[in-house]
């Protein structure tokens, strides 16, 4: 990219347009993942699983050959695809209602097992597709159709960190939390997305790359002030950074 | 010949299983039909345990043996549970190291092994379960010591050829048992 | 030929790597272990792909996952463990995705027990998970018979795009007999999926999808009648059964699997007794033979229905029957394998009411 490029058109994706929400960030996240597949050369022989989720229709968008999962179970199918196929870049796409809630075996095991897949998770502290219930990642005090009074630790919990959790198993290679709420942190993302695939294709084993997200329709703001509030209200819980490195791992022994 | 059907009791970690599988092994390799079916549940050692062996020249239909031509009898909870299973004039072959002979039936072939003594003598307790094969081997005459002896050496093999020539060993001697 | 005696458990398995299975995705349970024991050890000698998973759940999505991307792939459980399995035999039923799957089954509901049963027949006929789609299912009565028709069962999954499975229960799974691993060729059927998305998109010049969500109805309406004239073409030429000793039967039993090698006793004992028994097998449990029932003769008044479940089949027996004959059930469960006595008294006395009738 020369630097006077200040925009070019998606590439790795589809033609067809984005059904997304105004101020949601998946169109950011896919067209990082587009964009990293095809600058990595793997985009014609990548084998995407689609989750459940407001992006359960992302095979739509992404221009490779794509499985769409079970709820939760995207990473035991990837595991699948990726064991009969093991030269070819394989990815699930997931929200934090599939992989936190009913999909957290299945992501602890394929990081456990050490499966080389490169996880995309998408964590916007809700479930936007079912229409705003409350999510293992929901922030406590806030307010969603199954939390009215705002999400309480009594009862429900305090919200999961998943790559946090996910750092203190053995098999997990790389995993990085980022955000894409301005230009600077769009372009740390991608960074961490180019090192997941090529901790993948290096069979180094699980990666994951954790995307604070927003969701303003089911938040009940406008979506520039649900940017902010991503800021203010979720990196101080879910602080952004490396939880774990192949190549930090290697310089430690 | 016609069909011949044996339950093997006793409990688990004698070996019982592994008799009924050395005599499936022998009637395949005598082209008869045969069929070999194991008590099953929770794994557990020093539990009871045992498995039904039909051989047949027949197709066998099933598997599961509710009335045994002949039994062995390995320990004393297997005798209670099974004996009153055994046909009229069937064969039982029992371990009376570890079985009351009192409690026997009156009206079956009855052969006595003192299975567990025998194995001492030989030099491993282990192999009381061949004693008692050789033992039921030569009452039932349906099989040759050749062929069981085809069927040590196919399982014997490797790290448990070793093994070989004790397991001989006692199986011989409880055909001698058998043979008095 | 060569007969070599096995466990029941282990000449599936070693018939599944025959048939030319790529892959196995398992989770350990009772009375199946031997299936995931054998092939650990048998598909990494062949450089194959076996995974112990962490659940049923999971080990039927990685199941969905590597027969999306093209391969020829195993999964075997137990009747609880089917259950969980269910939701991605749906998807993969719904997405077309071919698989085998075993299933060793014991008693139930819940827990159950691990002793033989057949009271996974409604689970195995009636789909089990949701929405409108069939399995096509063996039911073999003997290791050799499960063997032949494992052996084939990838093809037939391959030709349907359809999850074949392969129901036997604890004392098939659990037994040995000698069995000729050779009586049915080994696969050799290895066409390109052409509709796999196993990442030739390159190749291929476009980007293949794997897909069961069809949010429009009238879309969902037509996959599903696109699947019902499949599972129509499998009614038509996918029957298998055995009818045993019917031409002048009076009293014909409907038994499968190892309740019909035990009625195969019964019915030996009562001819030898001069009684006119028959038996219908039947080999597939979906699609129900119901060509079995067709021209049977004049002589026949009852139809005996034994099975170790309470009438799962009988219902079936019901639906072909459309009140010809006179219908009764013999039934035990719960894991209690009948002995042939049982249904030698029960065939005597429905005999005997019939006469003095």
């Amino acid at each position: 990219m020369n630097s006077d490029t200040v925009y070019r058109p998606k590439q790795g994706l589809t033609d067809r347009e984005f059904h997304y929400c105004p101020g949601c960030t998946h169109g950011i996240i896919h067209k990082l993942v587009g964009e990293v597949l095809t600058e990595q050369g793997l985009i014609g022989e990548a084998i995407g699983v689609a989750s459940v989720g407001c992006s359960v229709l992302n095979y739509v968008y992404f221009d490779c050959d794509m499985q769409q999962a079970a709820h939760g179970r995207a990473p035991a199918v990837a595991t699948g695809i990726k064991r009969v196929r093991e030269n070819h870049a394989v990815f699930t796409y997931q929200g934090d209602g599939d992989l936190a809630s009913i999909g957290l075996a299945e992501a602890v095991h394929a990081a456990h097992r050490g499966e080389n897949i490169t996880v995309i998770f998408v964590n916007n502290a809700i479930y936007g597709m079912t229409g705003g219930q409350m999510a293992p990642t929901t922030l406590i005090g806030q307010k969603t159709t199954t939390s009215p009074f705002g999400r309480e630790k009594e009862g429900t919990g305090e919200p999961l960190r998943v790559s946090e959790l996910l750092a203190t198993v053995p098999g997990a290679a790389y995993l990085e939390r980022v955000s894409v709420h301005d230009p600077k942190h769009v372009r740390k993302a991608k960074k961490a997305l180019e090192k997941a695939f090529d901790t993948q294709m290096k069979g180094k084993g699980f990666s994951l790359v954790e995307f604070i997200s927003t969701c303003p329709v089911n938040w009940g703001i406008q979506p520039r002030e649900s940017l902010d509030w991503a800021v203010e209200n979720m990196i101080p819980y879910y602080p952004l950074g490396v939880f774990k490195d192949p190549e930090k791992e290697e310089e430690d022994d | 010949m016609t069909e011949e059907k044996v339950i093997i009791a006793g409990f688990g970690g004698q070996g019982v299983m592994l008799m009924g599988q050395l005599l499936a092994q022998a009637a395949t390799h005598e082209g008869m039909h045969t069929t070999w079916f194991p008590s099953y549940g929770p794994e557990t050692r020093g539990g009871t345990a045992n498995c039904s062996v039909v051989f047949d020249n027949h197709p066998i239909n099933s598997p599961v043996v509710s009335v045994p031509d002949s039994l062995l009898i390995l320990n004393h909870p297997s005798l209670a549970k099974f004996q009153g299973k055994l046909k009229e004039g069937g064969v039982l072959v029992v371990n009376t190291s570890l079985v009351e002979e009192k409690d026997l039936r009156d009206d079956v072939r009855i052969i006595k092994v003192d299975a567990n003594q025998k194995a001492l003598e030989i030099g491993n307790l282990k192999v009381a379960n061949m004693v008692m094969l050789g033992a039921y081997v030569k009452a039932s005459g349906i099989f040759s010591r050749e062929s069981l002896l085809k069927v040590f050496k196919e399982r014997f093999t490797g790290e448990k050829q070793k093994l070989l020539e004790m397991n001989t060993r006692a199986f011989d001697a409880g055909m001698e048992l058998a043979a008095d | 030929m060569s007969r070599v005696l096995m466990k029941g458990n282990e000449a599936m398995a070693l018939a599944a790597i025959k048939g030319g299975c790529d892959a196995f995705f398992g989770y350990p349970i009772t009375p199946q272990n031997e299936i995931p024991e054998y092939l650990s050890e048998h598909m990494a000698k062949e450089d194959r792909v076996f995974v112990q998973a962490e659940s049923e759940v999971a080990a039927i999505n990685m199941v969905y996952g590597a027969g999306g991307a093209g391969a020829r792939v195993l999964t075997s459980s137990s009747s609880p463990g089917i259950a969980l399995k269910q939701e991605g035999i749906s998807y993969l039923a719904g997405s077309e995705v071919p698989c085998v799957i075993i299933n060793v089954m014991r008693g139930g509901p819940g827990l159950g027990g691990i002793q033989p049963s057949q009271a996974d027949y409604n689970q195995i006929t009636r789909g089990g998970g949701n929405g409108d789609y069939h399995l096509l299912s063996y039911a073999p009565e003997n290791l050799q018979e499960a063997v032949d028709l494992i052996k084939q069962s990838f093809d037939k999954a391959d030709a349907y795009r359809n999850p074949v499975m392969i129901a036997v229960d604890g004392l098939l799974g659990q037994m040995m007999e000698p069995v000729d691993l050779e009586r049915t060729p080994d696969s050799k059927q290895r066409e390109r999926k052409e509709w796999a998305t196993d990442g030739d998109a390159g190749r291929r010049g476009k980007a293949n999808t794997i897909v069961s969500l069809h949010l429009d109805p009238n879309k969902l309406e037509e996959h599903n009648l696109a699947l019902k004239e499949k599972y129509d073409r499998m009614v038509e030429n996918e029957q298998r059964y055995e009818r045993l000793e019917t031409e002048d039967a009076e009293l014909v039993f409907i038994a499968y699997g190892s309740t019909a090698r035990i009625a195969r006793s019964a019915v030996e004992s009562l001819r030898e007794e001069g009684y006119k028994v028959g038996m219908i097998r039947p080999i597939t449990l979906w699609p129900f033979p119901e060509n079995a029932f067709k021209k049977l003769p004049d002589t026949v008044h009852t139809l005996l229905t034994l099975e170790m479940s309470l009438g799962q089949m009988h219902q079936d027996v019901k639906i072909v029957n459309q009140g010809r004959y006179h219908l009764d059930l013999y039934a035990r469960t719960g894991g209690v394998v009948p002995e042939p006595e049982e249904f030698i008294e029960k065939a005597k006395a429905i005999l005997k009411k019939e006469d003095a009738a």
